[in-house]
């Protein structure tokens, strides 16, 4: 579906993020492009959309792919309503979209991101109204040219077909659309039954490029004069540079230069986060760098702050839990009251090892930066912080900034940072060359901005009917937010006030504690979701189990009525306890939850609300002596209208097998100070040995808006892993990493 | 899609004045000091050899990259990984990690899956290597198992697709039936979790080359 550029076609795209400024996304507003810029027969509908005269039709897709299917979704939603035939569209990235308001950058694309889930709902929002206006255009440019009304017309897979049977392809009317102005009112989207790519499977649009190896993922990229650097980074976090002797480094045949990132400046941050100290080596390819970097006599002094592990954050949480919480985050009732007189009493700690994002492709930039301009090329999930980071280090005005968003291999939050962009921009000022910063795996695991490790004390009480009267949910964190908001802001990230059980328990207290840490933190695939609901699918399993109760129907009965609970936060304004009852159900149901279980296999459930989405899974294992099979996986997803099922379940299947992954063997650990693990020996992601061979998807089929996708599958996955673990062994894993606890209880 | 990469110059190596200089030569006193290393000063003028100068053989290790035959005259010991990415600029091949673990660089050398970050050019001295790039035929035709991992649109983020499909090469080559256990023999890492995929991917390939073997 993608194809090779030619030099009009790059020349075109650099044209659409400088000189389309007029443009306002999401309104059917046209704004016009020299033609000599855009060279000969080319035709621009907008700042998504060019017909070309053979029929081709190339649409700007702006939010970076990293895997989440976007660049697809996106397009078939922009093809949609532009009613383009589908086997014509070619898709390209975008850059990001700014120019210069008085000196301030001006967004011109509207949304992009790859955070949260969120690329597709505000797609939908932004994009159907532009494929609606390109499609109006290519009406009236051929009612124009039959010399009739525009009602009588008809668009189907790229042609505009008139009463009488005449047809004239989107190719053959682009020039003479090009030249109309867009109308005043916009014109009306597809109603859902009209569609024909909506809702249908789509392959990934760089799949070809993909198996060929032509894919250019961020790594890839580079000018012909560009410098290599390769950094070692201090490895105690906070740390500086003590002794540096690189004589011998600058020996090796094909060195340029080694320079150093200076240690961290308290009061200003480079990135979006502070930057390790560490040194580059500059040469003309990587394994000249690597080399050199190996013989470098380099000392490190650690920081101020002493590094501390899980164990250490552990024991400071207990301190933590017996004074005052940082954040009482909500409180219903009274739980003390309840709990005095309730007759079933609950109680259990959970605990979460810090961990790393471990990327396949590790943090790399290439960039050119000069008086008059920048260019980045790197694995980005937020352009603007990226942005931001540039401008900030070069003071170039925001149309001289040029952020390239090519595919990234993976994200999950890693690269919602910019700190490697920084460096990058830092050596190639200093050095007036481009520079492709290259960190190696050791670097990447070495300094990650971990997900938080965090502590979890939950009770709760039940009456004499074994109704939930009464819950607490306390957590301890190091939030990924220190060091970057204030204190009393800090939880926003950790705990959510409207997240389940809340709303359905009378007497209920959720809080917050504040866990000091020195390793850096960053946002994480579902942001804290992932363990929350961990702890809280898992307790409410304890509960079920305690009380004798079916864990199905008591998480049904738990939920109640359909009806629509407040949620504030992203993913509300309204949380509908039907719909994750639904969920929960048709998992349920599906892995046979009712029917009788093999001897010696255990069934798990859990379920939970993620970003406006509502997910369920069911699974079931059995231990072999010391090996977990994990039999069948069910996950039952309702996401609103889903553009493209193929995509979401891709996304669904994987976010199942990394929560899985990340909740058996993954974890960070510190030792004398420092990041103990270098790569994935001693940070075993799953192989497909370990995985189950396959995942059953049920998506709930909707006309809600859609929610996106690539989030949603992650925090109900491990606990329903652990809840049937629970059921095939009876030992109940309160620790994550899962595997190694299991093996430690049985 | 775009390049990014430019092929850059080739490091001049020879002073081009000379037809017999030669950078492997032992013979360099004559022009010590010039910015050429082929060692002979610029003789000006000149007149062409009448006969035929016999030249040592340079140095280097013969490679068969895709079918495309070249010689590596540069540091024997550097990884097969950073010849094809930064030298060739056959970027398919992926840098994922430092110890072999990740897969994401797996080639077939001689037919035999490799990581390509182990394998230093002396070690690979007329072997014939394939990489990613190297399965579609000319003209563009995939090879069974690129179309299969299309069909089964085993792609999310990709990064490490290109070896996998490598391993999935190797496997189908020694078995052209895989059970589910030779599949899971296959431990090139995926953080996003397309191994299900992967694994139909696999299968279909299979089907698709049984059939056309008929």
């Amino acid at each position: 579906m993608s194809r090779l550029h030619n030099a009009s076609r790059r020349r075109f795209l650099k044209v659409f993020g400088t000189a389309t400024g007029a443009l306002v996304v999401g309104l059917p507003a046209l704004a016009w492009t020299p033609d000599e810029l855009l060279g000969q027969n080319l035709f621009q509908l907008g700042p998504y959309v060019r017909i070309e005269p053979d029929g081709t039709t190339v649409i700007g897709a702006r939010d970076p792919e990293v895997g989440q299917g976007i660049r697809t979704a996106e397009a078939r939603i922009l093809a949609e309503e532009l009613d383009a035939d589908w086997t014509r569209v070619i898709v390209e990235p975008l850059d990001l979209g700014v120019t210069n308001a008085n000196g301030d950058p001006h967004w011109t694309y509207g949304h992009q991101m790859a955070s949260g889930s969120t690329s597709v709902p505000a797609a939908w929002n932004d994009l159907r109204s532009v494929g609606t206006a390109a499609r109006e255009l290519l009406l009236r440019a051929a009612a124009a040219q039959w010399k009739t009304g525009v009602a009588t017309l008809r668009t189907s897979h790229g042609v505009v077909i008139a009463a009488d049977g005449r047809k004239l392809g989107y190719g053959e009317l682009a020039e003479a659309a090009s030249k109309l102005k867009p109308a005043n009112a916009p014109a009306k989207p597809k109603t859902s039954a009209q569609y024909r790519l909506v809702g249908q499977d789509a392959g990934d649009v760089d799949a070809r490029d993909i198996v060929t190896g032509r894919q250019p993922f961020a790594i890839d990229a580079g000018y012909g004069d560009t410098l290599v650097a390769v950094i070692a980074h201090c490895p105690w976090p906070g740390g500086r540079l003590a002794h540096l002797d690189d004589a011998a480094a600058l020996k090796v045949k094909g060195v340029e230069k080694v320079m150093t990132i200076p240690a961290p400046d308290p009061a200003r941050a480079l990135g979006t986060q502070q930057l390790a100290a560490g040194i580059a080596v500059l040469a003309h390819d990587t394994w000249t760098a690597l080399q050199a970097i190996a013989k470098l006599d380099v000392r490190w002094q650690a920081g101020p702050r002493p590094v501390q592990g899980d164990d250490a954050l552990a024991g400071a949480s207990e301190a933590a839990f017996a004074g005052d919480p940082t954040k009482s985050v909500r409180t219903d009732g009274d739980f003390a009251e309840t709990a005095k007189r309730a007759p079933h009493k609950f109680k259990a700690d959970y605990r979460f090892a810090t961990i790393a994002h471990a990327d396949l492709e590790p943090p790399n930039a290439l960039v050119k930066v000069d008086s008059q301009q920048a260019v980045v090329v790197a694995p980005v999930q937020n352009p603007r912080a990226t942005f931001d980071t540039v401008r900030r280090l070069t003071g170039l005005a925001p149309e001289k900034i040029t952020i390239r968003l090519p595919r990234a291999g993976g994200g999950f939050g890693r690269f919602l940072e910019t700190d490697y962009v920084a460096e990058a921009v830092m050596l190639a000022k200093a050095v007036g060359k481009p520079i492709k910063l290259m960190w190696t795996r050791a670097e990447a695991f070495a300094h990650d901005t971990y997900r938080p490790f965090s502590v979890h004390k939950l009770e709760a009480c039940a009456d004499r009917k074994r109704a939930l009267t009464g819950w607490t949910h306390r957590i301890a964190s190091t939030s990924r937010l220190a060091d970057r908001e204030p204190r009393p802001r800090q939880w926003l990230s950790e705990m959510h006030p409207d997240d389940l059980p809340a709303g359905l328990v009378d007497n209920l207290h959720y809080a917050w504690f504040a866990l000091d840490s020195v390793l850096p933190r960053g946002s994480y695939r579902a942001s804290s979701h992932a363990v929350n609901a961990f702890a809280t699918e898992c307790f409410l399993d304890e509960i079920a189990h305690g009380l004798k109760q079916d864990a199905l129907k008591f998480r049904l009965a738990l939920l109640g009525e359909p009806r629509k609970l407040s949620y504030r936060g992203h993913g509300g304004p309204v949380l509908d306890t039907g719909r994750l009852a639904w969920v929960l159900q048709l998992a349920a149901d599906a892995i046979g939850w009712s029917k009788p279980h093999p001897q010696g296999h255990g069934f798990g459930l859990a379920c939970h609300f993620t970003f406006g989405g509502y997910v369920a899974h069911a699974v079931e294992v059995s231990m072999e002596k010391t090996r977990l099979v994990i039999h069948n996986v069910v996950c039952a997803a309702d996401l609103g209208r889903i553009i493209n099922p193929l995509g979401a379940r891709a996304s669904l299947v994987g976010a199942t097998l990394d929560g899985f992954s990340t909740a058996l063997r993954e974890r960070i650990t510190v030792k004398g100070g420092r990041i103990v693990q270098q790569g994935f020996k001693d940070y075993p992601l799953a192989t497909m040995a370990q995985m189950p061979h396959d995942v059953q998807v049920i998506l709930v089929p909707s006309q809600e808006n859609p929610t996106g996708a690539f989030d949603m599958g992650f925090p109900s996955a491990a606990p329903a892993l652990a809840n049937a673990i629970f059921a095939g062994t009876t030992v109940r894993v309160r620790r994550l990493p899962l595997w190694a606890e299991l093996m430690r209880l049985l | 899609m775009t390049r990014l990469w430019q092929t850059p110059a080739k490091p001049q190596t020879r002073c081009g004045l000379n037809a017999t200089c030669n950078p492997a030569a032992a013979a360099r006193e004559h022009c010590k000091g010039t910015q050429y290393n082929c060692g002979m000063m610029p003789q000006v003028p000149q007149t062409p050899p009448t006969e035929i100068v016999p030249q040592p053989i340079r140095e280097g290790v013969d490679v068969t990259i895709n079918g495309e035959h070249y010689r590596h005259t540069g540091d024997p010991d550097m990884p097969l990984l950073w010849y094809v990415r930064d030298v060739l600029r056959l970027t398919g091949c992926k840098y994922g990690c430092d110890d072999q673990s990740c897969g994401a660089c797996s080639v077939l050398v001689d037919g035999k899956l490799q990581r390509a970050c182990a394998l230093s050019m002396q070690d690979i001295a007329e072997a014939d290597i394939t990489t990613v790039e190297g399965l579609a035929r000319a003209g563009g035709a995939l090879h069974p198992v690129q179309q299969a991992w299309i069909d089964e649109d085993a792609i999310l983020c990709g990064y490490c697709q290109a070896g996998q499909i490598m391993a999935a090469m190797a496997l189908l080559a020694r078995k052209p039936q895989p059970s589910d256990a030779d599949i899971d023999s296959i431990a090139n890492l995926c953080r996003c979790g397309s191994y299900p995929r992967i694994r139909r991917a696999i299968q279909r390939a299979a089907k698709t080359m049984r059939d056309k073997a008929k």
